[in-house]
């Protein structure tokens, strides 16, 4: 198997792709269709299936003729891990992406093969021609399968060692299929606008599409939030790195899209709204892709500086959404119809949470790309910091969940709250605990307690209080509540992990111990221990609680990787959902003597799990459309 | 004016007010959080504020790593490798990538003394990434 074939399947797959949206023109001119969309795209799935197949066939056998094997991968590093380098760098990520969207092609494909919809019949030619661009842009700049002839190497580089971990192995293929996945969206927004007919009729193809999108973009978001948890080390969750922002803002985009779609799927209103924030969701995906692959903010996740490549995707970036936007300013009017509801309908509600979302979103991409603008306008560089984003973030996400709470509690079309004295008990109930469960829990009271647990039993007590009462229509709302709960759960999470965390910067010696709030860790020296492709100081401390009772043993770590020399600090983490317990080995200052870095966090594992909590909501709503439990 | 007009106006009007009360906001926000980067030269040239949060970076000096006594407190020097150079304080861990001869940025408050009293060290994440601001100022 020589790579070169692979190299073939991707010029096919490209011209393949070319046919398909070339069909509609064909078929107009009155030359006809060359096949059907559903068995192009087959085809061209299949040519990348098989391109891709070769690429881990390449990394398995350690062929480093292939230069991007032998960038990432060595003869000593574990297979699961060769197969997670196959996108551990940029080339074979991009052939992922190229791999992903194939599939979410053939998806939307299969769903329309017995369509005659003439509003979505142009939803399969417009995602193959953005998958032509990402091809053209796979074979131009980052073929994956470009040789190092005439050296080839005898051993490979070695996988980036913060990438060598369980969580990176599924966090990219997630994020992508929830990335890829906003492009289906797009293609079915610009279907419906080329038609340029008034009608409501692509909500209900594109609502599954969204969800199942979204659920894997939460996914692979809260993955990699977990990752960067226990694996760089130091205890952070979130950084508000521009790449962090990259999947988050059409993540936020996204759940809008979700909210919108339902209101014009089910009552026919927002329908111009819901197809832009369906080409924005897009657009914010592509330009996640440009911002982490041209390398031009300062980033921790930033594949290396290539001027050329960012070139290419931000014309791709700017012909596609920018012709989409163009588009939908020239036919939107024709989807304007007035909507008529009140304050108190559902409909209402629904748009304040889609200005918030909006808003969200826009403030976090001008922190994100504030520091491009100011430089090119004044030549300094700047950075933006966490304390701007999480000044303008934390207001906005406070609104969104008062709102939420009634929105969950509204009715389509109503001119009165169903319950005022309902949502007023549920209100004093939730203030209450707000007081009283901080103070248990950790016997200080602090506004930010206050505020996360008062609004996620706003939210919670809510969806009990509608589950006990509803008669009927339970199904349509099950996934609404699951993710509503799911949400009220990260944020109880992210309230006590950014209030309560303990911290403590500490030098020990062998035989020393320390008292880090409730619990006395003895440091019990350093010793030498050897992995598959690293050497580590394995420090020991021992851990119990002042009043006794817990007692467990914890061995941070230090590694330095063979092949490239790179340190690496593995934290020792002793999880539970109340609190985590988080160590990591500093550096060795004299002899036997080392900092340490002590971290006690309340609930961070409610952060995650919220997240997939929210996933199974939307993943409970797609499946009972499927079923078609719903009316 | 008609009704449908009327709540037109009503809601372009709204929509107008909260967008401009939000960028207003985000932008005053973003005013009091921007870090500028400053090379050595501009750090020893005065031309960085004093008492203001800022970003300074360049490569660790060669040699001028000092620990303080309990271990944690770090004093070091960053150089543009040509002539400037100014010292850092920091309490701490240092980060993995941390090395003498290896770029930094430090993020924290000049003091009038010429210290940079910083609070987090950026080391490059590996090794064959440079951020942009050191690129420049460094030459390969």
């Amino acid at each position: 198997m020589t790579p070169e074939y692979a190299v073939f399947a991707l010029i096919l797959a490209f011209g393949l792709a070319c046919l398909i949206w070339l069909n509609p023109l064909l078929d107009r001119v009155g030359i006809g269709r060359v096949s059907t969309d559903l068995r192009l795209a087959a085809g061209v799935t299949l040519l990348i299936g098989i391109a891709f197949v070769m690429l881990i066939y390449a990394f398995l056998t350690s062929d480093f003729s292939v230069a991007y094997v032998a960038q990432n991968s060595n003869t000593a590093l574990p297979s699961y891990f060769k197969l997670s380098a196959v996108w551990g760098a940029h080339e074979g990520s991009f052939l992922l992406w190229c791999l992903v969207a194939c599939v979410w092609m053939l998806a939307l494909g299969f769903k329309l093969r017995d369509s005659a919809s003439l509003e979505l019949q142009y939803a399969v030619p417009v995602m193959a021609l953005l998958i032509t661009g990402f091809l053209l842009f796979m074979l131009l700049t980052s073929n994956p399968f470009e040789r190092s002839f005439p050296f080839v190497p005898s051993e490979g580089g070695d996988l980036n060692p913060l990438l060598q971990d369980f969580a990176l192995i599924v966090h990219p293929p997630m994020l992508y299929v929830g990335y890829v996945g906003l492009t289906v969206p797009f293609a079915i927004a610009v279907s419906a606008l080329i038609h340029g007919q008034e009608s409501r009729n692509f909500a209900a193809l594109m609502q599954p599409f969204v969800l199942i999108a979204w659920a894997f973009l939460t996914l692979g978001i809260a993955l990699g939030s977990w990752w960067a948890y226990y694996e760089l080390g130091w205890g952070g969750w979130w950084f508000w790195d521009p790449v962090e922002n990259a999947s988050f803002m059409p993540w936020l985009v996204a759940t809008a899209l979700i909210h919108s779609l339902a209101a014009t799927k089910l009552r026919g209103v927002f329908i111009g709204w819901t197809l832009l924030l369906a080409i924005l969701g897009a657009g914010l995906s592509l330009l996640g892709a440009f911002l982490v692959r041209s390398g031009i903010l300062t980033s921790v996740h930033a594949f290396a500086l290539d001027p050329e490549r960012g070139l290419f995707i931000l014309l791709l970036l700017v012909a596609s959404i920018g012709s989409a936007l163009a588009l939908f300013a020239w036919r939107a009017p024709r989807f304007g119809a007035l909507a008529n509801f009140g304050v108190y309908s559902r409909e209402f509600w629904l748009l304040i949470n889609n200005a918030l979302l909006v808003v969200a979103t826009s403030v976090v991409l001008l922190g994100t790309l504030y520091p491009l603008l100011h430089e090119f306008l004044t030549e300094e560089k700047v950075s933006v910091g966490p304390p701007y984003f999480n000044a303008v973030f934390v207001p906005l996400m406070v609104l969104l969940s008062i709102a939420m709470g009634v929105g969950q509690y509204t009715v389509w079309g109503a001119r009165a709250f169903p319950g005022t004295r309902e949502l007023m008990w549920i209100g004093a109930l939730a203030l209450g605990c707000g007081l009283l469960l901080p103070l248990v829990f950790t016997g200080a009271l602090s506004i930010a307690g206050f505020m996360a647990t008062s609004l996620a039993g706003w939210l919670v007590f809510g969806v009990i209080e509608q589950c006990r009462t509803s008669k009927g229509g339970r199904a349509c709302r099950a996934g609404m509540w699951i993710a509503h709960v799911g949400f009220a759960c990260s944020l109880l999470g992210v309230g006590f992990t950014s209030q309560y965390s303990v911290e403590r910067d500490l030098a020990l010696s062998a035989g020393e111990s320390a008292q880090v709030g409730d619990l006395v860790f003895e440091f019990q020296g350093v010793t030498e221990a050897a992995g598959p492709n690293y050497l580590a100081e394995r420090g020991r401390l021992q851990v119990r609680a002042v009043n006794g009772g817990q007692f467990f043993t914890l061995l941070p770590e230090k590694r330095r990787y063979r092949s490239g020399g790179q340190v690496m600090t593995e934290a020792a983490i002793q999880p539970a959902l109340v609190r985590d317990v988080y160590v990591s080995l500093g550096t060795r200052i004299e002899d036997d003597r080392w900092s340490l870095r002590i971290q006690i966090k309340p609930f961070v594992r409610l952060i995650w799990l919220g997240a997939l909590i929210m996933l199974l909501g939307g993943l409970c709503h797609a499946w009972l459309i499927r079923s078609g439990r719903l009316a | 004016m008609r009704p449908i007009r009327r709540r037109r106006l009503a809601l372009l009007l709204s929509v107008l007010a909260g967008a401009a009360l939000a960028t207003t906001l985000a932008l005053l926000a973003l005013n009091q959080n921007l870090d500028l980067f400053y090379p050595p030269a501009d750090v020893v040239s005065g031309k960085a504020p004093i008492g203001k949060r800022i970003r300074a970076g360049g490569m660790v000096e060669s040699g001028s790593l000092r620990h303080g006594i309990d271990g944690l407190e770090v004093r070091f020097r960053v150089t543009d490798m040509q002539a400037n150079s100014f010292s850092v304080h920091y309490q701490g861990i240092l980060p993995d990538l941390f090395r003498e001869g290896q770029g930094v940025i430090a993020t924290g408050e000049l003091q009038s003394n010429g210290v940079l009293n910083a609070d987090l060290l950026l080391a490059k994440h590996d090794e064959n990434y440079m951020p942009p601001e050191l690129a420049e100022i460094i030459p390969h």
